[in-house]
C-alpha cells in the first residue's frame, strides 16, 4: 500500500511538474482568487456525465477558462451518475483518487471527517448568490458543525402531462392538490389515457415521487433526532390508502418499471401522466413534435401538509483532506458557480439541472419556453432525501434500499395491508438506524 | 557469487518446485485470498463506506435471519439455480445430441448456437428487457395481434412472471455453455463402443442410456457444476433487467449484497449477504474439482 501511494505520489509530482511547465503559469492579471491558490496546483474532478453534451461541453470550457485565469489544469472524469458514489467512497477509504467529487444526495455526509472544511466558500456564494433552504441542508455537516459540501443543484421533476387529454378528461388546469391528482387519474383512465408512476426499482423516478407522496400525506421515516424512526404511522397508513386510489388509475406494467420507462411510455402516448425531469420534453421537442406541442408540466400537488413536498436528485461537490490543492479546488469551485461561467453552463443544459442558487433563477432558460419554468420552482419545493432527518449514511442506505419504494410496491402491487406494509419498511429502517 | 549461489539452490529439488509456486501463489493470495479473506471479516463487522467497522460477531448474519428480504432472496437464488440449470442441463443435452447428427449446414447451426454465450451479458439483458417490457414487449404486441390478448403480459411487474422470465434469459444465455461442453463429450465417445451396441442389436434410447449417458456423466458434473457457480452468482442479467424489483422479488444475493453494501453503504452487511453464498460456492467448487480429478 505504501509502495502503491508512494508511487502514485510520484506519479502525480511527476504530472504536476510536467503540467506545470507545459501550461502558462502566469495568471490572467484580471481575476482575482479568493483563496491562496497552492504553487504548481492541477486538480483531478470526478463528476457526473453530462444528462445532455451541452453540459460537459460547457463545463469543459469553463474549466479551461479557469486554467488560463489562474494557471491550475483541471483533469475531469466523467462516469455514470450512479457509479459515483461507490468511486468516491472508495476514493475516501483508500485517501487517495481524485482531489474533488461532484456527486449525489448524502455523499459527504457519509464521510464528512474526510472532507475540507469549505465554510468559507460556501459563505461567500450564499451572500452573493443566496442558497435555497435545501442546499443548506445537503452542504452543511450538523456532525461537523461546518460546510462540508458546496451544492451544486437538483435534477428537478415536474409532472409531465398531456394537455389536450387532461381537458378531455374536465379538468382546465393541473390539479395542485393530491387529492385532485386522484380525481383527473381517475378522469383520464375512464378516457382510456391512464397515467404511471414507476413502482420497480427505478433510482430517480420510483424514489422521487414515492417520498413526496408519503411526506405530502405527512408521513416520514425518521424523526428530526436521526434515531425515532417514525414510518409505522397514521400518516404512512394515510398515504399508502391513498396511493393505493391513485394506483388503481395506473396503466398496467408500472409494477416493473426502472428510469427509462416512464419516458418510453410516455413518448408513445401510453400514459398521460407522469413524473420526470425535462428529458421527455427534450426529446419529445426533438423527435415528437406533436407531443412537446401537447404537453406541459406542473410542480407536484400539494397533499394534506398544506406545502411542497418535492424531491429531486441533488448533487453538490466536495474536497478531500488528502488533496494537495484544496485552496485550487475551492477556487475552482468558486470559479464555476459564480456568474460568469455558471450562467452560460446552467443555460447550455436547458433546464436538466437547477442551480442551487436562487440567483439562477432569473436566467432566460427558465422563461423562454414557459413549459421549463416548473423545474426553476421544484428546487425551492424540495426537501432532503434525508427528511425530517439530516442527510449522512443512515438516510442514503434507506434510499439504496428502496425502503419507501418497496413499501408503496408492497401496499399496491403485493396487496400487503398499509400496515402491513409501513411495519415491514419500519424494520428495515430500525435496522438502517441503529446505533 | 550471489547467481551461483542460486542457481545451486534451484538446482535442489527441495527448493526448485517452491520457486515455480511461489510468484502464482503470492498472485492468488494477494488478489484472491487476501481479498476474499477481507470479506468475509466484513461480514463480522458494521463496517460503513467511509468508516471503519467494529468487530460484531455474527449480528449480521442474525439480523439476516430475521430479514423478510433476505429470506426472500436465499429462495430466490435456490430456486433461480436449480431450475435454470436443470432446464439448461436438458435443453444443451438435447441440442447436443441433435448437433452431433451429419446434416447440411451442421457447422453454422454449431456456430449461432453459440452466440448467446458469447454475446456480452449486458447487452443480451438490454434485449431481453425490451422482450420483457410491459408496454413494448413483441411478445404482447404479436399475441394482441393475433387475437389472443386484451392486455399486455406484465412479465417483469408480476413477482412470479418476472422470475420466470429472468430465468428464461438467464436459460437462453447459459444453453450453449452445456451444448458445447456435450458436444466435445459427445465426439470423444470412440464409435466402435456404438458399433459393439449395435451388433448386440441396441437400438435409439438404449444406446443413449446404456452408452452415451453413463459415458457422459462426468462430464455432466462438470458441466453441472460450473454452470451452478455461474448461475448462483449472476448479477448482471437481474441488476439490467429488474435491479432485484418489482419489491425484491427478484433478489438473488449477489444483487442484494450489491445494493446494500455497495450503493448503500452498508458494508459489513453487504458482506454477510456475500458471505453466504460462500459455503455454497465451497461446496460446488469441491465437486467440480473432484469431478475433474475423476475424469482426469
Amino acid at each position: 500500500m505504501t509502495l502503491r501511494r508512494s508511487f502514485m505520489k510520484w506519479g502525480l509530482g511527476v504530472a504536476a511538474g510536467a503540467a506545470t511547465r507545459s501550461f502558462a503559469q502566469a495568471p490572467a492579471a484580471k481575476y482575482a482568487p479568493m483563496f491562496p491558490v497552492e504553487k504548481d496546483a492541477q486538480l483531478r474532478l470526478l463528476r457526473w456525465s453530462g444528462f445532455i453534451k451541452a453540459d460537459e461541453e460547457s463545463w469543459n470550457a469553463n474549466s479551461k477558462k479557469f486554467q488560463e485565469a489562474t494557471g491550475v489544469p483541471v483533469s475531469i472524469e466523467y462516469i455514470t451518475w450512479e457509479d459515483v458514489r461507490p468511486k468516491a467512497a472508495m476514493a475516501a477509504n483508500l485517501g487517495t483518487g481524485p482531489d474533488l467529487v461532484m456527486g449525489w444526495y448524502d455523499d459527504p455526509h457519509i464521510y464528512p471527517q474526510r472532507l475540507v472544511d469549505v465554510s468559507d466558500l460556501a459563505e461567500d456564494l450564499g451572500k452573493r448568490l443566496g442558497w435555497y433552504d435545501v442546499a443548506r441542508a445537503y452542504g452543511y455537516s450538523k456532525q461537523m458543525n461546518h460546510w462540508i459540501g458546496v451544492p451544486i443543484g437538483g435534477a428537478v421533476q415536474a409532472l409531465n402531462y398531456r394537455i389536450s387529454w387532461m381537458k378531455e378528461a374536465g379538468f382546465d388546469k393541473f390539479p395542485d392538490t393530491t387529492d385532485g391528482l386522484i380525481k383527473l387519474a381517475r378522469g383520464l383512465k375512464e378516457k382510456g389515457h391512464p397515467m404511471g408512476f414507476a413502482l420497480g426499482h427505478a433510482v430517480g423516478d420510483g424514489n422521487a415521487w414515492t417520498h413526496w407522496w408519503l411526506w405530502a400525506h405527512g408521513g416520514k421515516a425518521v424523526e428530526a433526532d436521526d434515531k425515532t424512526i417514525s414510518i409505522n404511522k397514521q400518516e404512512t397508513w394515510t398515504a399508502l390508502e391513498k396511493v393505493r386510489e391513485l394506483h388503481a388509475q395506473m396503466a398496467p406494467g408500472v409494477a416493473s418499471w426502472l428510469d427509462p420507462n416512464n419516458n418510453r411510455a410516455f413518448l408513445a402516448g401510453e400514459v398521460s401522466i407522469t413524473n420526470n425531469g425535462i428529458s421527455i420534453y427534450t426529446a419529445a421537442k426533438k423527435d415528437f413534435p406533436q407531443i412537446a406541442q401537447d404537453m406541459d408540466h406542473a410542480n407536484f400537488p400539494v397533499g394534506p401538509v398544506g406545502k411542497p413536498t418535492e424531491l429531486a436528485v441533488f448533487s453538490q461537490a466536495f474536497i478531500f483532506k488528502y488533496s494537495r490543492f484544496p485552496n485550487a479546488a475551492k477556487e475552482y469551485l468558486r470559479f464555476m458557480l459564480s456568474p460568469e461561467q455558471a450562467e452560460p453552463w446552467v443555460d447550455s443544459m436547458n433546464g436538466y439541472i437547477t442551480p442551487a442558487l436562487r440567483k439562477y433563477r432569473e436566467l432566460p432558460v427558465w422563461t423562454r419556453d414557459p413549459k421549463a419554468t416548473p423545474f426553476r420552482d421544484g428546487i425551492a419545493r424540495m426537501l432532503p432525501n434525508s427528511y425530517a432527518g439530516s442527510p449522512g449514511q443512515h438516510a442514503a442506505a434507506a434510499l439504496a434500499d428502496f425502503v419507501v419504494l418497496d413499501m408503496f410496491a408492497d401496499a399496491t402491487v403485493n396487496g400487503h395491508t398499509p400496515k402491513d406494509a409501513a411495519k415491514r419498511a419500519e424494520g428495515r429502517l430500525r435496522r438502517i438506524y441503529r446505533g | 557469487m550471489a547467481a551461483w549461489r542460486l542457481s545451486l539452490a534451484l538446482d535442489r529439488r527441495a527448493w526448485f518446485g517452491p520457486a515455480l509456486v511461489v510468484p502464482a501463489a503470492a498472485l492468488l493470495g494477494l488478489l484472491l485470498a487476501y481479498p476474499l479473506g477481507l470479506g468475509v471479516w466484513l461480514g463480522f463487522e458494521d463496517a460503513k463506506i467511509g468508516a471503519p467497522g467494529n468487530f460484531i460477531g455474527v449480528e449480521n448474519y442474525q439480523y439476516l435471519l430475521d430479514d423478510p428480504v433476505f429470506r426472500l432472496t436465499a429462495m430466490n437464488t435456490a430456486l433461480y439455480t436449480i431450475v435454470t440449470v436443470a432446464l439448461k442441463l436438458l435443453l444443451g443435452l438435447g441440442l447436443a445430441l441433435v448437433l452431433n447428427q451429419r446434416f447440411g449446414g451442421v457447422r453454422f447451426w454449431r456456430s449461432v448456437l453459440l452466440l448467446p454465450y458469447v454475446v456480452p451479458t449486458v447487452l443480451s439483458a438490454f434485449a431481453w428487457w425490451w422482450i420483457f417490457d410491459p408496454q413494448f414487449s413483441f411478445i404482447s404486441w404479436t399475441l394482441a395481434k393475433l387475437g389472443l390478448l386484451k392486455h399486455n403480459i406484465d412479465f417483469l411487474g408480476d413477482s412470479w412472471l418476472a422470475r420466470g422470465s429472468l430465468m428464461i434469459a438467464n436459460i437462453w444465455r447459459g444453453t450453449p455453455f452445456f451444448t458445447i461442453g456435450y458436444l466435445a463429450g459427445l465426439q470423444s465417445i470412440p464409435t466402435d463402443v456404438y458399433e459393439a451396441a449395435q451388433i448386440d442389436g441396441a437400438r435409439g434410447f438404449r444406446v443413449f442410456r446404456e452408452i452415451t449417458w453413463p459415458l457422459l456423466t462426468p462430464l455432466t458434473v462438470i458441466l453441472t457444476t460450473f454452470s451452478a457457480i455461474f448461475t448462483f452468482t449472476d448479477f448482471q442479467l437481474v441488476w439490467t433487467i429488474t435491479r432485484g424489483g418489482p419489491a425484491n422479488a427478484t433478489h438473488l444475493f449477489v444483487t442484494l449484497a450489491y445494493q446494500r453494501g455497495i450503493v448503500g453503504g452498508s458494508m459489513g452487511e453487504g458482506a454477510a449477504i456475500a458471505g453466504v453464498t460462500l459455503p455454497a460456492l465451497a461446496v460446488l467448487a469441491w465437486a467440480a474439482m473432484r469431478a475433474i480429478r475423476e475424469r482426469t
